[in-house]
């Protein structure tokens, strides 16, 4: 399945863009998402930490992607 | 009662004070965020923020709602700003009208902590010659 991958902060620098299309097999979960993000750019393995946001709530890594989701990469925040 | 804004404009210190203001309230208690002047001694021009912003205000207000049911607090306003903001502007206030003033203390500050913990928003601080996204490396 195609996904859209949103990217904010310093994420969205890290992955060159806004928006970021991948392919993931049907069933995958964060889990796969966080590996092949990493795999692709490395960059996310250098922050302090980096979070998924699925249809806008925090993911764990457990979670099975549907298409049509929307998938965020949540860096560190420093809001306030 | 919860009010919670992500705006692109100058932040309205008023409006969220006047949002609190409750004839039962015997205090308010208020948090102004301000853009600093420097960091570890680095001179900062300015700081760039942005947000996802459905999410962001879906946890501000997660985090409003849990202030509510843990103090007795009786309304709370968070607004938060987006975009580039000069030294001494303000990205977020924080205000809460309460019975009394320990709950109202307390419960802004829980709010304030916990909105830099959780809420995806993001400053870029902008240097003379330079540029660091705010605790993103170790």
């Amino acid at each position: 399945m195609k996904i859209n991958v949103l990217a904010f902060g310093i994420a969205r620098e890290i992955l060159g863009g806004p928006q970021r299309q991948i392919t993931l097999p049907e069933g995958a979960t964060v889990a796969d998402l966080r590996r092949l993000l990493e795999t692709e750019a490395p960059g996310l393995k250098r922050l302090r930490s980096w979070a998924v946001a699925v249809n806008s709530e925090y993911a764990e890594n457990a979670l099975a992607l549907q298409p049509g989701d929307e998938i965020a990469v949540i860096p560190p925040v420093s809001g306030g | 009662m919860i009010d919670i804004q992500l705006l692109e404009q100058e932040l309205d210190i008023r409006a969220c004070v006047d949002f609190v203001s409750a004839p039962e309230a015997g205090g308010i208690n208020v948090f102004i965020g301000t853009v600093r002047n420097q960091t570890q001694g680095r001179a900062v021009i300015r700081l760039e923020f942005e947000a996802y912003a459905p999410m962001a205000v879906s946890e501000m207000r997660k985090i409003a709602a849990t202030a509510l049911g843990r103090w007795p607090v009786q309304r709370i306003a968070v607004h938060h700003r987006v975009g580039s903001l000069g030294i001494g502007e303000v990205p977020v206030v924080i205000a809460v009208g309460s019975a009394h003033r320990q709950a109202a203390f307390e419960a802004c500050q829980y709010v304030i902590d916990t909105l830099k913990q959780t809420v995806p928003i993001w400053k870029k601080e902008i240097f003379e010659g330079g540029e660091v996204w705010v605790a993103a490396h170790p």
